[in-house]
């Protein structure tokens, strides 16, 4: 990190400071300079020598302050001497708390593991009802943004630094103003929000300045839903779904196991059904594009986003809808068989589709789950979460701009000048025609270098607030640590236009939660809110909706242009780029095509022989007069006509992370169709682009790695994994059995084990991030991602059957398995890696050489090796995420998946403390805490009543490569499918 | 007189005890350095720098410059290594088997194998030392006492490659100075400026010539000989355990110790080839590194060389006959079609094909036919060296890490740098050091003179 870099854009250090290390106080004259400018009022203190002592003290204090602040309930004004420790702080023991991180404006109630007021890990809230216990991909990088040194760190104005005061001074004296005019030329843009205070203010402010306008800018917004349901219902109702209780399940490209703000609930619910301990659920994809949903299908169909309101209507059309006819087409047959086992499940199934398509195509959903009976039973409706009342869009605030009624712009939170629609030249058009520009955001991103003011936002770790999650339930978000780099909310900047500049965030919602649930017991009941992190009693009950005339529901059938259609999807990790300055997201495998730090044209098999491109070759697409080149990567089950361009790429003012990560599809995208339409010309140019994948290999060899069966067939041979032969010479072997093992079966302490289902791992990547935070794992780059040298613990690998066109798509997650018979641990020559008595194989980084002849002889090529100085930045704030129950790795040595041991070693003090055995389900590694479907189990095999232990009973239980006889600690349970018979080989 | 042609003598005509003498010494003490051998010792040199730089870089970034990676963890530099110790076998086969197997024609071309071999075994040990993640705890590998009470893995081959590769060198070492002591003593004789004297009179170890001299020297070297005999065995085989112990497939095979034995004597030989065409030529030594010795040195590449080529039919049968398919795969698919056949064949043509024209008397005889079979058989056998070591880990077990390595240009630099280590060291070796043995030469004379005795008493009754 550039410290010079870092003091200039840091007018007032409140930030900064408390993160200082004291070996920084050293008395040099650059830093005496420094203090002297960053402390003006302390200038004097600092050369007088008695003052001097005592300012030291209290820098001390600070510092010690900022490890207190994680509770949050310390105002920033205090300071207090670290001489009297703070209660319930044990150093080296970690604290908990509930809060919630935000995607798309809605709720995800996290458990904030905090190391000395440090917030270092996230883990779900198992009492949220979006979280269950878990936390997605997002989530567990959110700790990694927190710390990103690339946040903005001071208020610009004009592109200087300048201050909370002088900000506060032009927003009062603009306030007066606004105020004179009912606030007309006033126009603010939030992203999606479904923060009840938030909303409150901005009642309040439309109540004081009616002319004010308010506008909600997401580039890849959920508004089809919304305005579906107002076709459909005549109000924005939202639909909760339970796919515990769906037998059937068609999925017209929702990917409703990766996105979207009830995605984890979906899933678990999704994946208890795929277990056979019921009937399985059995789940149909249509999709133009691969997602891990359609991964999942028993049957996908990859059919052309175009298509897909015309199959919809043809669904609706044989369900007995009252619709016109659609035009037939020749997957007619498809979809009569579909549309036959829904009727066979009615009131037991799900028709969803994803935000991409249009109202119309909603509605007609509506009406498919209306006439199945689904609602009431599988499918409900509420009140959206999401707060729109007189919300705008970004099209409109266009027309405002140049209607010339546009005197003031305030962007809270959003950057337009990089994610808004190609044709509205949102940058230019905001530079030119409106005066007043001012800019929250994490970032001096895109926006903030076009505004006049730009003041550093709060993360939502540092930041009080609330949300409602997907069903209503309001969650509280509390700091787990004061404001790194003095980041403001959108509630303090709200404050200031409601005339109460001082007020802080807290003050605020706790003031709004008293005046809605205020009563005698407000106090204690707030107390249980933020210890919970929800607010009991504010999930929105179910509301009768009354399905409208359903002859209106007809798609857009024009004709659709020649050419290609063209696909705008949020890409699968930085989704619309806001996340594109964290390291672990970019790096992290991009779940189907496995790419890193990068987008591409996703294109079919058969296209991309069309036109003799390969993966890597450079297409210009060309699409509503705009142009576009990006490398092609060649994608199995893509739909034959559809290419699809990830949006999220192509940042400029991004951070150091994300600047010139692939190329801006935002730059093709027009207003018009922002998340298809058909006339996209593809031409190659001959030029190629290098782009870091993670797996080469995309099928099986042959060898029988993934083992899957039917449904059926695992009914009539239920250990289908065992070939006769193998079942013939099960356990026989010339070898004497490892001590692990004697030790494992003579029921002697703890035997760890892992086993993961490969039925209900949905390849969704949580693991990944959550192994990457827990465990220290450095991000490498690009160029090292092409090297092969990326460092996560646990991949997903993911294989394809069958044709290219059509193919079976599985994952696999592979973390080390700690072989009972290791062949790592025999060649190392200088005992690195050993045996531990309960069944680890352990790395003693302090040990190892580096002759990497481990990771040669491990058949699963787990260990991961630090080719170079992969942890050198030390600096703060980087260095300070890390988790400081596991060392940070230096270059030369092998490191690989542990068992998250940190967590079982401090289940066993705790254990001994208490005197007992460490309990089934007290250890928990990072991968399974996060796992949305609890496809993955740990625990003592020794106690036979673990879960772990029945697990491995189950007849699916199987261990990759078992003919080597490594004897693997970790196993799989088998994958199972449910095809319809009607349409086998379809 | 036909016998001439097919067996030339191991002794050019009319040699005696003064002309050798004179022609080996001459170029160490009396003759100025000549240009070509400033030239070449230039281009060793200069490529000596490349490798001093690409380690300095080397330490200073670690091991991530080269093109290693996981699934390939082991590169140029485990290649390089193998390839090296490969070539200094031929050395101690000459000294060692041949002289107990009073093979008289090793005499001329002991000395400088046995040069080679130190000069080769000092190039391979910079290897696994550089590859190491951290190559300043190297000694870990080593069994000394220590507070930390930690001891080497005895399981791991790479702790008995410690010792192999060590015993070897020392061993090596010990033997070729052993060797070389008359010799230095005649230099210091024949020196004319004291400086010079002092230096080889004190390498020379006080030898006088007497009889008790000869007697003691012999006795040590034929020792040294018995001693240095199963190292030519067992530091190949313990080099392939590296291999054979690993559970990869393409390394696990039980064939490799012998066939990386008939490997590394097939390279060294190579490599001898390489080394005294040109030398003969270059200091007239025709007298000396006669016909004979060419020719019997491509006999012994032709008998390696298929030997060699059994191997890889082996590894190939053997992979078919298993039934196990991950072998089969790297056998039968990888190697030959995949990625990397392009290597495979090249190797395959180097190391089965081209040894095959030694069949031929013609290219037995001709030097320069003979100089670029020794270089493909070079070539072949670091190529062969790097599809084992490679291509075995780019395809294993599990498709999804399957990976295709790139060596850069500091793989480049330390392979390269290699060479010029061991070319600066020959240089410097065949400047002030007698590259033949003149003690051994003179024993021949008289040896081959008592022989003709014989002869012709025989014939007489």
């Amino acid at each position: 990190m550039d410290h010079a870099a870092a003091r200039d854009h840091n007018p007032n250090g409140s930030g900064r400071a408390y993160w200082r290390s004291l070996e920084e106080l050293a008395e040099t004259d650059a830093f005496q300079a420094r203090l002297a400018a960053e402390f003006p009022s302390q200038a004097s203190t600092w050369t007088d020598p008695a003052g001097r002592r005592e300012f030291l003290r209290l820098m001390g204090a600070s510092l010690a302050l900022a490890g207190l602040s994680g509770c949050g309930v310390n105002a920033p004004e205090e300071i207090v001497p670290y001489s009297r420790a703070p209660e319930n702080v044990v150093p080296g023991k970690p604290r908990y708390y509930a809060t919630s991180v935000l995607f798309q404006g809605y709720a995800h109630g996290v458990i904030v593991e905090s190391h000395m007021g440090r917030p270092t890990k996230i883990e779900g809230n198992p009492d949220h009802p979006a979280s269950l216990g878990a936390a997605d991909r997002f989530a567990q990088a959110s700790i990694l943004g927190l710390y990103d040194p690339d946040r903005s760190r001071a208020i610009l104005r004009n592109g200087r630094q300048s201050s909370w005061s002088d900000f506060l001074g032009w927003m009062i004296d603009r306030r007066g103003r606004w105020l004179a005019r009912k606030g007309e030329g006033l126009h603010v843009v939030t992203g999606p929000t479904t923060s009840p205070t938030l909303a409150a203010q901005l009642e309040s402010l439309g109540r004081i300045m009616p002319e004010m306008r308010w506008y909600v800018h997401d580039p890849v917004g959920r508004e089809n839903l919304r305005d579906g349901a107002r076709l459909a219902f005549g109000r924005p109702l939202e639909t909760v779904r339970d796919f515990a209780k769906a037998d059937v399940v068609l999925s017209l490209d929702d990917d409703f196991l990766s996105d979207g703000p009830s995605h984890i609930v979906d899933a678990r619910h999704f994946a208890a059904r795929r277990e056979p301990r019921r009937p399985l659920n059995r789940l149909y994809v249509v999709e133009p594009s691969p997602t891990i949903t359609g991964a999942m299908a028993d049957h996908r169909l990859p059919l052309a986003a175009k298509e897909i309101g015309r199959l919809a209507q043809a669904l609706a059309k044989s369900l007995g809808v009252n619709i016109p006819t659609a035009r037939h087409a020749a997957d007619a047959s498809w979809v009569a068989r579909v549309a036959a086992d829904l009727k066979s499940a009615k009131g037991r199934s799900i028709v969803t589709v994803g935000p991409g398509y249009p109202p119309e195509v909603h509605a007609i959903v509506h009406a498919i789950n209306a006439a199945l009976g689904n609602v009431g039973s599988t499918v409900r409706y509420i009140p959206s979460a999401q707060y729109t009342r007189n919300a705008r869009t970004l099209v409109e605030l266009s027309n405002a701009i140049d209607g010339g009624r546009v005197q003031t712009l305030l962007l809270l939170g959003v950057n337009p000048a990089y994610d808004a629609p190609a044709n509205l030249n949102f940058a230019e058009r905001m530079v030119d025609s409106v005066p007043e520009r001012v800019h929250l955001g994490l970032y001096a991103d895109e926006t903030a270098g076009r505004c006049h003011w730009h003041v550093p936002e709060a993360h939502v770790l540092e930041s009080w607030g609330d949300a409602r999650a997907f069903d209503g339930t309001v969650s509280t978000i509390q700091p787990m640590i004061r404001p790194l780099f003095g980041g403001r909310s959108a509630l303090e900047v709200l404050s200031i236009l409601l005339g109460q500049p001082a007020r802080t965030a807290r003050e605020t919602v706790t003031a709004h939660w008293k005046s809605q649930r205020g009563g005698q017991s407000f106090e204690s009941d707030w107390s249980r809110w933020l210890d919970r992190g929800v607010i009991d009693g504010t999930a929105f009950e179910p509301v009768k909706a009354s399905l409208k005339s359903t002859e209106a529901f007809v798609p857009d059938s024009r004709k659709a242009r020649d050419g290609f259609e063209v696909l705008f999807r949020p890409d699968p990790n930085v989704w619309d780029g806001s996340l594109a300055n964290n390291g672990w997201l970019q790096e992290l495998p991009r779940p189907l095509t496995k790419l890193t730090w990068d987008n591409a044209a996703l294109v079919s098999p058969k296209t991309a022989g069309a036109l003799g491109v390969k993966n890597q070759d450079v297409v210009e697409l060309k699409f509503d007069g705009r142009a576009l080149r990006l490398p092609v990567w060649i994608a199995p089950g893509q739909a034959e006509e559809s290419v699809t361009v990830h949006l999220g790429f192509g940042r400029t003012a991004a951070g150091r992370v994300g600047n010139g990560v692939g190329t801006s599809g935002y730059a093709l995208r027009p207003s018009s169709s922002p998340w298809f339409g058909s006339g996209l010309k593809l031409a190659a140019t001959g030029a190629t682009h290098p782009l870091a994948t993670t797996q080469h290999h995309q099928n099986m060899q042959g060898r029988d790695l993934l083992k899957s069966a039917a449904v059926g067939d695992f009914a009539r041979n239920p250990r289908f994994v065992e070939t006769p032969e193998d079942a013939r010479t099960r356990g026989l072997t010339l070898f004497e059995n490892p001590a692990p093992q004697k030790r494992r079966q003579e029921g002697e302490g703890n035997a760890w084990g892992m086993s993961i289902n490969l039925n209900t791992c949905i390849g969704c990547n949580a693991c990944v991030v959550a192994c990457q935070a827990e465990n220290n794992i450095p991000v490498v780059g690009k160029q090292q991602v092409i090297n092969g040298r990326e460092m996560h613990w646990i991949r997903i690998d993911r294989y394809y059957e069958g044709s290219a066109e059509r193919p079976e798509t599985r994952f696999q997650p592979v973390p080390c398995m700690h072989c009972e018979n290791a062949p790592c641990e025999l060649v190392c020559p200088v005992g690195a890696t050993t045996h531990s008595a309960e069944g680890l194989n352990e790395m003693t980084y302090n040990r190892c050489v580096g002759t990497r002849y481990c990771s040669n002889n491990c058949p699963y090529k787990v260990r991961r090796f630090n080719f170079l100085e992969y942890n050198g930045d030390t600096s703060a704030p980087i260095a300070l995420r890390h988790n400081p129950d596991v060392t940070v790795r230096s270059r030369g040595v092998m490191e690989k998946c542990t068992y998250c041991v940190q967590r079982i070693n401090n289940a066993r003090i705790a254990a001994e403390i208490e005197g007992r055995p460490i309990r089934d389900g007290e250890v928990v590694p990072a991968c399974a805490q996060t796992c949305p479907t609890r496809a993955i189990v740990f625990g003592n095999l020794n106690d036979r009543s673990s879960e772990i232990a029945r697990t491995k009973a189950d007849p699916r239980n199987y261990a990759l490569l078992e003919e080597l006889n490594t004897r693997p600690r970790t196993t799989y349970l088998a994958k199972l499918t449910n095809p319809n018979p009607a349409l086998e080989g379809a | 007189m036909t016998t001439v042609n097919d067996r030339p003598d191991v002794l050019g005509p009319g040699q005696t005890y003064g002309s050798i003498t004179d022609k080996i010494s001459a170029i160490v003490v009396d003759q100025p350095t000549r240009r070509g051998w400033v030239l070449g010792f230039l281009v060793g040199f200069s490529l000596l720098n490349l490798l001093m730089v690409s380690v300095a870089y080397l330490l200073y970034r670690g091991v991530g410059i080269w093109g290693v990676q996981i699934p390939v963890a082991w590169g140029w530099a485990i290649t390089n290594f193998v390839w090296w110790i490969g070539i200094g076998h031929a050395g101690t086969l000459i000294s060692a088997i041949l002289l107990l197997l009073k093979q008289e024609w090793r005499t001329s071309i002991n000395r400088f194998a046995e040069a080679m071999t130190l000069f080769a075994v000092a190039c391979a040990g910079i290897f696994p030392l550089l590859h190491l993640g951290r190559p300043w705890v190297f000694y870990w590998l080593l069994p000394y006492p220590n507070t930390m009470s930690l001891w080497p893995q005895w399981r791991s081959p790479l702790v008995w490659d410690v010792f192999a590769v060590s015993t070897y060198a020392l061993v090596s070492l010990i033997f070729w100075y052993i060797g070389l002591v008359p010799d230095l003593a005649t230099v210091r004789d024949r020196a004319r400026s004291t400086p010079v004297k002092v230096i080889y009179g004190i390498l020379a170890l006080g030898w006088r010539g007497s009889a008790r001299h000869w007697h003691r020297y012999r006795t040590v070297y034929l020792l040294l000989a018995a001693l240095a005999t199963p190292l030519v065995v067992s530091v190949h085989s313990v080099v392939s355990f590296d291999f054979t112990v690993g559970i990869v497939p393409g390394w696990h095979s039980t064939i490799f110790p012998p066939y990386f034995v008939a490997g590394a004597i097939y390279s060294g030989f190579a490599m001898v080839l390489t080394l005294a065409i040109p030398l003969r030529a270059a200091y007239g030594l025709h007298a000396q590194i006669t016909q004979r010795h060419l020719q019997n040195m491509a006999k012994v590449l032709l008998a390696t060389g298929m030997l060699v080529t059994y191997g890889y039919v082996m590894e190939a049968f053997m992979a078919w006959y298993s039934a196990d398919t991950y072998d089969q795969f790297i056998q039968l698919q990888a190697r030959p079609f995949g990625p990397y056949a392009t290597t495979y064949w090249a190797l395959i043509v180097c190391n089965c094909g081209t040894p095959q024209l030694l069949w031929i008397p013609w290219f037995r005889r001709n030097v320069y036919a003979l100089f670029v079979i020794a270089l493909l058989v070079n070539l072949g056998m670091w190529l062969e060296r790097f599809v084992i070591v490679v291509t075995s880990l780019a395809t294993d077990f599990l498709p999804s890490s399957w990976q295709v390595y790139h060596a850069t240009f500091w793989d480049w630099a330390a392979f390269l740098g290699s060479i010029g280590l061991f070319v600066s060291c020959f240089f410097l070796f065949i400047r002030f050091l007698p590259m033949i043995s003149m003690t051994e030469m003179r024993e021949l004379i008289h040896e081959t003179a008592e022989h003709h005795c014989a002869a012709s008493e025989e014939a007489r009754s």
